[in-house]
């Protein structure tokens, strides 16, 4: 990569103190997966950090690299055929990628914790969820099996799962999609962490368990001070939850914006494109604005801008020139906090 | 509905249920005359009459007995107008699956009959039953394993025609599958190459091709666009709507996101454990909503606008859906409705227009299966 | 049934990429590639694959023309000069290249001339069992139903057969013990692993979409079978029948051992181990190259075995 991108002069929509004090922060993170066919460049160079108490919404479709940075953040990455060439996941400060195993593995579950889509194959079938939600204090905190029990009854109870008392000696196949999902955050939470990250929490779940599961993790959210990762491709979900957004495109943040702000007026052609092309339920549109072509292949990026083959404003300099995240500003200048677009064109997208 | 107009072709005039013209076939070939007649624009073509789908739960393992029954389908109707688009959205275990497999005679019914056409459908055999195979065609929701992975897309698209060889002479086959793959928007160049070497978008769009081919009337669509990148949902919806303005066709759109069923459909059915809860107009349904659980889907939908979501009110539901295996007594939504009574558990509502609507020129007034049925606004409409 | 679908993770996305090179550059670069076709072009690049590959040719060439690497004559015993010489390694491919047996026929002779023995039983088993237990197979796994209770059961009878204990009593009862009887023998026991294999391949490939697809067209029950269902379900059996291909020819060499597999006139390497063992103090080499020859072959349709399922193995795609 020749051109870095300069997210970091772009002010945090919240001074959370010095620097080094935020709570986690990836720095120029690239990540690649070395297959039969080429590299695949999933993830080429992004600068995103949360704070204590804030949502951070990543927002992608599938292949935006959303998920993979995720992985790497956690750990979980599998490598190879994933390869970590250059960057840094700073956790308070500390870069986990240059830890040991052991510190890694102390940071891990105990204080970033991760949620994932599938709650059904992340949980063991065999074993009771109040055993598996027990584990966790066994295991980290030396507690009995009685009073881990009581701990995992605890837990449920916090996620508002009914009759937790008769349920803990339940298995995962005997509750709802829904449920499973509250066992899941009930697991996230056990070790009381610092950053959930929330890979599509709510994503297998109908709508109506979603509202339900999307609330229990604001309200736990408030309660504990935590930060929250929540990786969607639904702008929907995003709207009602986060703070603030990154849109990622080809393993690049092409935007970031406070929650309102993005929706209101998109600094980025791929992320206006995105919100013209949902259908809403509020209104009976016309025909949908639809992006022409298809999702970047990841073993060949298009020059320039990932985005410039089916950008409707794309230019010549778009081709050639990679853009850079750079702050978004009114069009009298007057700073837009924590607002920053990656397109050589941002002003014309944002005030045109 | 005030802009009652029958002549634009809009069917927001049309009943939900009208009165089946049951055709008697004498025999095969009456049948298939019935089946290959065609239909005026905004009939009936695809009438639904108390479709039953019970799937048994047996026990044992040498004697099997059957001790009870999981119940998918419990009692539908609804009919399908030529040339519209029909809507039906459920949450997960609703139903609505089932229903599609139905229409496409890929499950048997329980009971309950499908008019096509005036034919009974779940009754025909053979060669009428072939005919109908031809005429309603199915597009699948995961364009990964919709597709023979071992087969070229020519193959895939071709396979239609192997089956139903009238269609098309051998020689012309080729040049239709390429025809085909440019209506959808592919290369026709890409005839040799296999399922896997395309993205989801365009594995949807071979799928489409594939249901095009015979030429249908109907094609049923189970959830075609959930499994896609929502950049490319748009150009999969957009495409859709062309294919049926082009070739006439009819759709049984069903989908669980609620905001594109309003977007392609003329009218939606919104399911609820094997049963109808509500059916009307896309504005009647959505503006005007009056079965509660309706109200509360549609407010639980993530709106992409954090204002217009301060607008609508949200109902946050509470509990599971309860198992089709044992529904509840009454009605069966009572279980997680903040309006239910006594009345509710002992009493089945009947898919109908409120009494307290009826003869009324409200857009409230489109059948729903609640005994407390009222008007509620929670999708914050700018109206 | 799962409404919302994202189920893939991106990972896999990252994988889909690849496999859609068409995406964004277009233009038909790349050509049509089926899956057997990319199973053919990993499997050129493992050179594991290479390795057994030759070996089984040559092994194939010599048990098709033994003539061709010796002029000795494997029958041939000349019990008054050669009783069990030592081998001559420097001798290449002449008679006491590998020595002399107890009788004083050419060792190196043996060896080449029961490589046909070998390769044709286990080629036949394999083509046997494939053939009936792939067919009971499909058909219990597709039709399912009391056609798969009773296959089923068979199956789990058959199973229960230990399988060389089994060979030895069916071909304890045949007098004229030739290659076709210990094929049979082996194939009448050795199916049920194909027919498992095939039947729950088969139930796998009858639930997908693409099936479901073909029968909403109306498709008949012969096109979805050998279309769809089938081209689908293939891949295991191939990997299990190549990898069991090594295990019937060794189980063949047990059973000569044993002196119930193949005997005299016939030329088999467990014959000659057999034979060999008795004079195993003084004259190991009798006993080892024929054991040798054995394990060389059976190692080399192991490896093919291991590189096929390598590269048929989907999660690679």
């Amino acid at each position: 990569m020749t051109i870095m991108d300069k997210t970091a002069d772009i002010p945090a929509p919240r001074s959370g103190g010095p620097d080094d004090a935020r709570l986690l922060e990836v720095r120029d993170l690239h990540v690649e997966f070395h297959t039969r066919d080429g590299v695949a460049k999933a993830v080429n160079g992004v600068n995103y950090s949360v704070d204590p108490g804030e949502t951070l919404a990543v927002l992608g479709e599938s292949g935006s690299g959303k998920s993979v940075t995720a992985q790497a953040i956690m750990g979980i990455l599998d490598m190879p055929p994933g390869k970590i060439p250059q960057g840094q996941i700073l956790y308070r400060g500390q870069d986990m990628l240059t830890m040991s195993y052991e510190e890694r593995r102390k940071i891990r579950g105990q204080k970033i914790a991760m949620i994932f889509q599938d709650a059904l194959s992340s949980l063991n079938p065999v074993l009771s969820v109040g055993y598996q939600l027990g584990e966790m204090f066994r295991v980290h905190q030396g507690l009995s099996r009685k009073q881990a029990k009581a701990k995992a009854i605890e837990l449920m109870e916090r996620v508002k799962i009914p009759a937790a008392k008769q349920r803990v000696t339940d298995y995962p196949h005997q509750f709802s999609g829904g449920m499973r999902q509250r066992i899941m955050i009930a697991m996230a939470l056990a070790l009381e962490p610092d950053l959930i990250i929330a890979d599509e929490p709510t994503t297998a779940l109908d709508v109506t368990v979603q509202a339900q599961v999307m609330d229990l993790l604001k309200d736990l959210q408030t309660e504990f001070n935590m930060g929250l990762i929540l990786i969607t491709h639904d702008l929907g979900v995003v709207a009602d939850v986060a703070d603030k957004i990154a849109v990622m495109y080809a393993g690049r943040i092409v935007e970031t914006a406070p929650v309102h702000e993005l929706y209101k007026r998109p600094a980025h052609p791929y992320t206006r494109g995105l919100l013209d092309s949902i259908p809403r339920l509020d209104q009976k549109g016309q025909e949908l604005y639809a992006i022409k072509g298809l999702p970047p292949n990841l073993l060949k990026i298009p020059s320039g801008c990932a985005f410039n083959p089916r950008c409707p404003k794309a230019e010549d300099i778009c081709r050639t020139e990679i853009p850079a995240l750079v702050p978004v500003s009114e069009q009298d200048g007057s700073e837009l906090p924590g607002r920053g677009s990656a397109c050589h064109f941002w002003k014309e997208t944002i005030h045109g | 509905m005030a802009e009652l107009d029958k002549n634009d072709g809009s069917m927001d005039a049309t009943p939900n249920v009208t009165e089946v013209v049951a055709v008697d076939a004498t025999d095969e070939t009456a049948a298939v005359a019935a089946i290959e007649a065609p239909v005026e624009r905004g009939e009936p073509i695809l009438q639904v009459r108390n479709l039953v789908k019970h799937f048994p739960l047996s026990q044992g393992i040498l004697f099997k007995r059957q001790v009870g029954a999981v119940k998918a389908v419990d009692g539908v109707s609804f009919d399908l107008y030529q040339g519209e688009t029909l809507g039906i959205v459920g949450e997960s275990g609703c139903g609505k699956s089932t229903v599609a497999k139905l229409l496409m005679t890929l499950e048997t019914a329980t009971a309950g009959e499908v008019f096509y056409k005036g034919q009974d459908i779940t009754k025909l055999s053979g060669r009428a039953l072939k005919a109908v195979r031809r005429n309603i065609q199915m597009v699948f929701q995961d364009p990964y394993t919709s597709l023979n992975p071992r087969m070229t897309v020519g193959d895939i698209i071709g396979e239609p025609f192997d089956i139903h060889p009238e269609v098309a002479p051998k020689g012309d086959r080729r040049a239709r599958v390429q025809e085909l793959l440019d209506v959808v928007g592919l290369n026709p160049e890409y005839i040799n190459r296999y399922p896997h070497q395309f993205s989801g978008g365009q594995r949807q769009r071979i799928g489409i091709a594939r249901g095009l081919a015979l030429n249908p009337e109907i094609i049923i669509c189970d959830e075609p666009v959930s499994a896609l990148d929502v950049s490319v949902q748009a150009q999969v919806i957009n495409l859709m709507e062309k294919l049926q303005d082009e070739f006439n066709l009819s759709y049984v759109f069903i989908a669980h996101d609620l905001s594109i069923v309003r977007h392609i459909s003329d009218r939606v059915g919104v399911m609820y454990l094997g049963k109808m809860a509500e059916i009307g107009t896309d504005t009647e349904i959505y503006d005007h909503p009056t079965h509660p659980y309706t109200q509360a889907l549609l407010s639980a939908v993530p709106v992409p606008d954090p204002e217009a979501r301060e607008r609508g009110e949200r109902i946050i539901l509470t509990g599971d859906v309860p198992s089709p295996a044992n529904p509840p007594s009454g009605c069966r939504f009572r279980t997680r409705c903040w309006k239910a009574q006594d009345k509710c558990s002992t009493e089945l509502p009947l898919l109908a227009v409120p009494e307290r609507f009826k003869g009324s020129e409200s857009a409230a007034a489109h059948e729903s299966a609640c005994h407390f049925a009222e008007e509620k606004d929670v999708v914050g409409a700018a109206s | 049934m799962p409404d919302a679908t994202k189920t893939q993770t991106e990972t896999e996305a990252v994988a889909d990429a690849t496999a859609a090179p068409s995406a964004a550059t277009g233009k038909t670069q790349d050509k049509p590639r089926s899956l057997w076709g990319d199973a053919w072009f990993d499997l050129r690049h493992r050179p594991m694959f290479w390795i057994s590959s030759i070996l089984l040719l040559i092994l194939l060439v010599i048990a098709a023309f033994p003539g061709l690497f010796t002029g000795a004559d494997p029958r041939d015993g000349d019990l008054t000069n050669h009783f069990l010489t030592k081998p001559e390694l420097g001798h290449f491919f002449q008679p006491d290249w590998f020595g002399y047996d107890g009788q004083g026929r050419s060792i190196y002779a043996r060896v080449i001339y029961g490589t046909r023995a070998s390769i044709l039983v286990g080629v036949g088993v394999t083509a046997a069992v494939t053939l009936v237990g792939g067919l009971l197979g499909m058909l219990a796994g597709y039709f399912g139903g009391w056609l798969d209770s009773i296959i089923s059961r068979v199956t789990d009878i058959f199973f229960g057969i230990p399988f060389l204990l089994g060979a030895m009593v069916v071909l304890n009862a045949f007098a004229d013990r030739k290659v076709y009887v210990v094929i049979l023998a082996l194939a009448f026991l050795g199916w049920t692993s194909i027919c498992r294999v095939m039947r729950s391949s088969v139930i796998t490939a009858k639930q997908a979409d693409y099936v479901t697809a073909a029968r909403a067209l109306g498709a008949g029950t012969s096109r979805i079978l050998f279309r769809h269902v089938l081209p689908n379900a293939l891949a295991p059996t191939i990997v299990v029948a190549t990898i069991a291909l090594g295990g019937y020819i060794s189980a063949e060499a047990t059973l000569s051992f044993l002196g119930l597999g193949l005997a005299d006139p016939t030329i088999s390497w467990g014959i000659d181990i057999a034979e060999g063992s008795q004079a195993i103090r003084d004259n190991p080499h009798a006993l080892l190259f024929p054991a040798g020859m054995l394990s060389l072959t059976v190692f080399a349709f192991i490896m093919l075995g291991d590189a096929v399922r390598d590269a048929l193995d989907p999660k690679l795609r």
